[in-house]
């Protein structure tokens, strides 16, 4: 039950801009997926919201402005999935999990009984629950992204934020990592902001679509509206037919420009 | 609820530590005793044991020890072995913090320079005359040193950063290798002018273990149980660094405070054992490492264990080295290099047949 607000956010690395003058309101319960060429700005966005990155203007939560937190009440808002999340090959499933109860922890403190319930009911959540002493090297990569899903969930941070959820995975497996971020915004009233590569999938799960070029936000609003063939050639420089399904579903294909057949 | 188990009041892992602690508390024991009976002189070892079973409350056995032949034993083999464990503890746990804060498996408070920094810190104030500091209300030796070593630690991360940027081990254990050259080599520089200062310094490198007082013990023990307790109360926020600095910062850890503290720490115990013990080498990536493979990976449980094995183990290889060759001794440090460097080759091994 929380929304976050982008409030005309740059980031600069040396000459190079990476984000320019973002401003956007996702509001609570909404799904904001990011989109755009590589190296368009999606993920520094993201690291944003984590203050992760040195930038002007400000990203806020329910009006708190992020930055100014600490790391551990800032985590407690704000759960964070990465691209390519480093996950030790002999630690176990359990004690993976509950690293998502850190920012409940004090300095020197351990988890309580209760940050084990948590990170149990995620676990069950995502039904991982029979693996909970594996180590983490047995695991496959569907496995591995319910886990970090798993993660974000015991931190129970009302935003999330998912970089690339699904690029290390085959179609079953990205349908099923949607289909479960899907069912735990509903169910949880989670804010969440993606950044997505497969244009038909963001705009199957997303509410609304924010395309990125060149760090700047160059269009914005429903899948049918961004997910234009003249759009998408414009800014990712490719040929594609965007076809609109009765139920609303937009599909993006790209097209072969060579085709000698 | 029958996979409920890894979250269950008693919690498997929590047992599991519980009893590898026992093991441990178990070889420090035996090692002790064994490292008190053990020794050229003084009687022999049997009537020690008998000795020190006389000597627990409630317990009466005649064991024929003479008042000076328990002298031997309390002035000259339990400092020696009492010292023994506390740099064997200090070192492990340090060498185990370092792995895991700067997230590599390599390094040790030898390999980042921390031992020759420390030895060079000392150099200065025995060549700027220990003399005239015998009035001074603290001894800055050990202080001299934790400064040496901590000036070498943040060089060999700044340029393991620098160059590395996170893409191999291997970056920051080869700073490492240079810092601990640049710091010779000004010791080297700083000896020649102070030709009369050699002769200390030596000895002093060397190291006293073979002729530990109980004044060496007193000596130590603060900074030992400042630093050891400082890094064990870091060990749940170790197991979150395994995830890196991003995503440990991103759950909610003070990544740089947890970095800065730990530091800090394991270099303030590095230096102060290296003061009363001389340069012994490996024991921080022995033993830390013995202790995942037999044990687990969790630094919940790397932690604590360190300083116990790393006390036993310490005790246990400092006997050989005043007994085989009896009566000129070996260096201790000779012992831990013998078993350390095949042990680091087949580590570095390991890392390249993995990557």
């Amino acid at each position: 039950m929380t929304s976050l607000a982008f409030d005309h956010v740059s980031v600069r690395y040396g000459q190079r801009v990476a984000v320019h003058d973002f401003t956007d309101e996702v509001a609570s319960g909404e799904w904001l997926c990011l989109i755009g060429p590589n190296g368009a700005g999606k993920s520094t966005l993201l690291r944003t919201v984590l203050a992760q990155v040195a930038h002007a203007g400000d990203v806020r939560a329910d009006g708190t402005s992020l930055r100014s937190l600490r790391a551990r009440p800032r985590a407690q808002l704000v759960a964070h999935v990465p691209q390519v999340p480093v996950m030790p090959d002999d630690m176990s499933v359990a004690e993976y999990v509950l690293l998502g109860r850190t920012p409940y922890i004090g300095h020197f403190g351990h988890e309580a009984r209760r940050d084990r319930q948590i990170a149990h009911e995620a676990l069950v959540d995502l039904d991982l629950e029979t693996m909970a002493q594996r180590p983490l090297v047995e695991l496959s990569g569907g496995e591995r992204q319910r886990l970090v899903i798993a993660r974000a969930v015991a931190q129970q941070a009302p935003v999330l934020l998912l970089d690339e959820p699904t690029s290390a995975l085959d179609l079953g497996h990205q349908q099923q990592a949607l289909e479960l971020v899907d069912r735990l915004r509903r169910e949880r009233r989670l804010t969440v902001v993606s950044a997505m590569h497969d244009l038909t999938l963001a705009g199957l799960y997303a509410d609304r679509l924010a395309l990125l070029y060149r760090g700047a936000c160059v269009a914005s609003g429903p899948a049918r509206h961004v997910l234009r063939a003249e759009t998408l050639s414009e800014f990712y420089g490719v040929s594609v037919r965007v076809h609109h399904d009765s139920d609303g579903t937009v599909v993006v294909v790209p097209r072969r420009t060579n085709a000698e057949v | 609820m029958t996979a409920a188990t890894a979250f269950d009041a008693v919690d498997p892992q929590a047992r599991r530590r519980t009893v590898w602690l026992i093991v441990g508390a178990g070889a420090v024991l035996m090692a002790f005793v064994a490292g008190v009976t053990v020794g050229p002189a003084g009687p022999p070892w049997w009537r020690v044991l008998l000795e020190l079973i006389d000597r627990l409350p409630l317990v009466a056995v005649d064991s024929g020890v003479t008042e000076r032949q328990w002298a031997i034993v309390w002035e000259i083999r339990m400092p020696r072995v009492v010292l023994a464990g506390l740099v064997g503890a200090t070192l492990s746990v340090a060498g185990a913090s370092y792995q895991g804060v700067f997230r590599n498996p390599l390094v040790d408070p030898y390999l980042l320079g921390v031992a020759a920094g420390a030895g060079l810190g000392a150099t200065v104030v025995f060549a700027a005359g220990r003399a005239s500091t015998s009035t001074w209300w603290v001894d800055p030796l050990p202080l001299a040193a934790f400064v040496g070593g901590l000036v070498a630690v943040t060089l060999t991360y700044l340029m393991g950063a620098a160059f590395g940027a996170g893409r191999s081990s291997t970056t920051l254990v080869l700073a490492g290798v240079a810092v601990t050259s640049l710091a010779t080599a000004v010791q080297a520089f700083v000896l020649q002018r102070h030709n009369d200062v050699i002769r200390q310094v030596y000895s002093w490198i060397l190291g006293r273990l073979s002729a530990a007082t109980w004044d060496d013990v007193r000596l130590v023990l603060p900074y030992v149980v400042l630093s050891v307790t400082a890094l064990v109360l870091h060990r749940r926020l170790l197991d979150v660094m395994r995830v890196g600095e991003a995503e440990a910062q991103a759950l909610g850890a003070h990544v740089e405070r947890i970095r800065l503290v730990v530091v800090l720490a394991a270099t303030l115990g590095t230096a102060a054992v290296v003061a009363v013990s001389g340069l012994i080498g490996f024991v921080g990536i022995i033993v830390p490492h013995a202790v995942r493979l037999m044990a687990g990976t969790s630094y919940r449980l790397v932690l604590p264990a360190s300083v116990l094995f790393g006390a036993a183990f310490l005790i246990l290889v400092d006997i050989p080295g005043r007994v085989l060759t009896d009566p000129a001794e070996t260096p201790i440090g000779v012992v831990t290099a013998f078993f350390g460097a095949p042990f680091f080759l087949v580590l570095l091994r390991r890392r390249a047949v993995a990557s």
